[in-house]
């Protein structure tokens, strides 16, 4: 709660700092100086406003942070080595001080005797106090270098000291912020930020804050991504202080931690799920890997009985593994909630290293509902969803949390599923549950598998099946294990559809929803072969629709945010593809998608206010798209831009121009 | 020359375009079709069954006759080095276990080449008023449609091979993966003239991610 700011360059109004901040700070108004330290009260954040760390300005993290950040693994290694090979070092160093004194090894046990014994105290201490001021002023340093920045544009981050590092990553392509404190960093109140990007290791983190400053920077990040305009500059409730109360405050705080234990997060919404410890327990056991156990355990007892009997042996570590897998699946799952907020869902997660994610509007590409066999009997469901993690493809396998919901009952299903689909209209639900999930059932609005075609899906081709809608794709899959496939169609990617020899036989073909990668596979087969070509040309139309309409990457801009979440809107359909014909002459370009953008936000207020404000800031730096700082490679690409208004024209022709101009270039 | 697809010889399905926005009004690139068609095949290759996922409206655009040469002139390439290769190190070292896994690439390299003049011809792709169509395959049928306001990126390759036959691949990038849109084998100029077109297009249709 008490990262010191930097203080801005005397001299420079600190109400104008950079050009992009939108809500500057009235000139005048103190800035808080370095060490300002807020009182316990003061600092609970309210969801409107800003925290003084996300004001613009460079700000260094907490400066406990190289401890968490591996130097407490640094000290602790050292410690190893030292308590390990303390009579070599002892001889190595202090020999030159006696050369006179005996061999080291004919003398008297310890070492440090030794050193008694000869007056070599004052030495030794000198020593120590070398390598913990080097170890300090190491620290120091990479503290010193490591800052931040959340400009209404862009969050950044500079860090290193030889090799220096700059990451900034644009706030409209913010897929999510999770908040993550392991467990030795919540015990001192710190938890570490991780603003999720679109594209691969493309995470800007702020490690480490405290655990109060942490929650306020993403509550600002997450209203700056928005798009939503904060009503005024709140006062900032900050009390002045010295360094030296500050630094006191830091040690305060790192202790009540460490006597209170978990500091919960501030603003903490009530979970809509609550799962019980021993559903949750009983759901890891009776998972699919159960099966697999004891299929296993069975190969081995039958090799032993046919074979040698040495196979039995390879039952323990067989154990072990699924073991350490149940363990883990149960840690990570206990503590779970699930809670809406302005901002999107929240979920936490974590016995030990708690996460808290927050998926904002529009950055869920695929749901999938689905029932491992052995949970049958109990009506439990688990939820996957595909989103952006940010983090490298291999690393996606085992992503534990694309589970949003571990274990839940049908009730839970459908609390989670109306948290994850704002948009949905209430008479599309029954294709949720009673057709969807549980079907099928009579008068079924799903078109399933031809009764020719059986052979591909013996047992549930009665129940394998799609359904359209205009806000989504919905596949049914399984009948033993029975799984609902859910995708929105505004973030749909492109749509396939294949025939092999077989297929075609049969009349029949499948159809894939491409989506992000992710848990969740888009694949259908066994559609009848005229249904297929009907769903790939609806489902495409119907995802070109969504994708106009849809405005979920400024999901704070819009007056009724609800309604536009994942729901095509005819009108603002209509309305750009008035727009969209202009697309060639470069007049048109930067009135038509501001018009879009106005089109789509109704009210006076937005339609005055946001297009302006995503505007104009861009309009300064127009070579942002191409600059080299940037290191995301979700923004790479010209096209990755989103607001085509916001890159102003200059750089607009710039990417097609310049890329084939390189290309001639090449070529001759 | 493009061929617009008429009504598939005895095929009574239902129209599929209902929902298919007219494609005349607002083509992205009518002025480029010229430059798409120089030197292409004249007509998709289809498979023979009733069954086949139809080719719908539209005009299809095709690859390059070119890139049949480009394959042919690779594969060959492919089948005698590895010949030779085996022959020369069997010759050496008396081992003659080495055609088993010589035989089984010269195998593969020469159907590919006997199927490829075929293949060639089951390429295509389609610019719609908001989306690109891709299809190829004839045995294994494959359609995309990728809505423009989707597209990443748009990638050019060509190698020393491509070039001496004024050939180029265009890859289509979206978000996900599996969307994999690549088409082999376009002339240059119709490469990068689809490029520009699909980047001004997607730009002014973007959609968030």
């Amino acid at each position: 709660m008490t990262d010191p700011a930097v203080p801005p360059p005397e001299g420079q109004p600190p109400g104008q700092p950079t050009p992009p901040v939108p809500p500057a700070v009235p000139p005048g108004q103190p800035t808080p100086p370095v060490g300002l330290a807020q009182p316990p009260g003061a600092a609970a954040p309210r969801p409107d406003t800003r925290s003084p760390l996300s004001d613009g300005e460079w700000h260094r993290m907490h400066p406990l942070t190289p401890l968490f950040r591996g130097g407490l693994a640094l000290v602790i290694v050292a410690g190893l080595v030292i308590s390990n090979l303390r009579e070599r070092i002892i001889d190595f160093f202090l020999r030159a001080a006696v050369p006179e004194g005996p061999e080291f090894e004919g003398d008297t046990g310890d070492p440090v005797d030794f050193v008694l014994r000869h007056g070599l105290v004052p030495l030794a201490l000198l020593a120590l106090l070398v390598v913990v001021i080097v170890l300090v002023g190491l620290f120091y340093l990479a503290w010193r270098f490591h800052s931040f920045r959340i400009t209404g544009d862009d969050v950044e981050v500079r860090q290193g000291v030889l090799f220096r590092s700059h990451r900034r990553s644009p706030l409209d392509r913010v897929q999510g912020v999770n908040l993550t404190r392991p467990m030795l960093a919540r015990l001192c109140g710190m938890a570490k930020l991780e603003v999720v990007g679109a594209g691969t290791d493309a995470n800007v983190k702020l490690e480490y804050l405290s655990t109060a400053n942490a929650e306020a920077v993403r509550a600002d990040i997450l209203r700056l991504a928005s798009g939503r305009r904060l009503a005024e500059q709140q006062a900032r409730g900050g009390v002045h202080a010295t360094k030296t109360q500050a630094a006191a405050s830091i040690v305060t705080d790192a202790l009540t931690g460490l006597v209170l234990g978990a500091e919960e997060p501030v603003a903490e919404a009530a979970s809509v799920v609550h799962i019980p410890v021993v559903r949750l327990i009983l759901s890891r056991i009776f998972s699919g890997r159960l099966i697999t156990l004891l299929v296993l355990v069975a190969a081995a007892i039958v090799g032993a009985i046919v074979g040698t009997p040495w196979i039995l042996f390879t039952i323990v570590p067989i154990f072990l593994g699924f073991g350490a897998v149940f363990v883990r699946s149960l840690t990570k799952s206990l503590r779970y909630a699930i809670a809406p907020t302005p901002d999107g869902v929240r979920i936490t997660y974590g016995l030990f290293t708690t996460v808290t994610e927050t998926l904002p509007p529009g950055r869920i590409h695929a749901i999938e509902v689905r029932q491992p066999l052995l949970w049958r009997p109990a009506g439990w469901w688990s939820i996957t969803v595909n989103r952006m993690t940010g983090k490298r493809a291999d690393q996606n396998g085992n992503d534990l949390f694309a589970e949003v919901l571990p274990v839940g009952d049908r009730r839970d299903v459908e609390r989670v599923l109306r948290l994850l689909m704002p948009g949905m209209p209430e008479a599309e639900w029954p294709l949720v549950f009673e057709h969807g999930i549980l079907g099928p059932q009579p008068d079924d609005p799903y078109t399933n598998t031809p009764r020719r075609a059986r052979i591909l899906h013996l047992l549930s081709w009665r129940r394998t099946g799609f359904e359209l809608t205009p806000a989504a794709l919905f596949f049914r899959r399984g009948v033993i294990w029975r799984t609902l496939g859910i995708f929105p169609l505004a973030r749909l990617q492109s749509v396939g559809m294949h025939q092999g020899p077989l297929s075609r036989a049969l009349g029949v073909a499948s159809v894939h929803a491409h989506t992000i990668p992710g848990r969740v596979s888009g694949e259908l087969g066994g559609v009848d072969r005229d249904a297929a070509v009907r769903l790939f040309a609806d489902a495409e139309a119907a995802a070109v629709a969504a994708g106009t309409s849809d405005r979920s990457h400024r999901w704070g801009a819009e007056v009724v945010p609800d309604l536009a979440r994942s729901y095509p809107n005819p009108r603002g359909r209509t309305e750009s593809r008035e727009v969209a014909p202009g697309a060639g002459g470069a007049g048109m370009d930067a009135a038509g998608p501001a018009g879009v953008d106005a089109a789509g936000a109704a009210g006076a207020d937005a339609a005055g206010g946001v297009p302006g404000m995503v505007a104009a800031p861009a309009r300064e730096k127009p070579g942002s798209v191409a600059a080299p700082a940037r290191e995301e490679p979700g923004s790479v690409a010209a096209p990755a831009r989103e607001e085509p208004g916001s890159v102003a024209a200059p750089a607009r022709e710039e990417p097609g121009a310049a890329a084939s101009r390189t290309e001639r270039e090449e070529e001759s | 020359m493009p061929v617009a697809a008429d009504a598939v010889p005895g095929d009574a399905l239902a129209e599929p375009g209902a929902a298919v926005p007219a494609p005349a009004e607002t083509e992205p690139d009518a002025a480029d079709a010229p430059v798409l068609d120089g030197k292409t095949f004249d007509h998709v290759l289809e498979p023979r069954s009733e069954h086949r996922l139809p080719l719908g409206d539209g005009t299809w655009h095709q690859i390059a006759r070119a890139y049949v040469w480009v394959r042919l002139i690779s594969l060959t390439a492919l089948f005698v080095v590895v010949l030779a290769a085996a022959a020369v190190i069997t010759a050496l070292s008396g081992e003659t276990w080495l055609w088993i896994p010589a035989g089984i690439v010269a195998f593969i390299a020469a159907w590919t080449a006997a199927i490829t003049p075929r293949q060639a011809r089951s390429f295509g792709y389609q610019l719609r008023a908001d989306d690109l169509v891709f299809r190829r395959g004839i045995l294994w049928q494959r359609m995309v449609a990728v809505p423009y306001g989707r597209m990443q990126l748009v990638d050019i390759t060509h190698g020393p091979l491509d070039r001496a036959f004024g050939i180029a691949q265009l890859k289509l990038v979206t978000a996900a993966a599996s969307t994999g849109v690549s088409l082999p084998g376009l002339t240059q100029e119709a490469a990068e003239s689809l490029r520009d077109t699909l980047v001004a297009v997607a730009e002014t249709r973007r959609t968030g991610l």
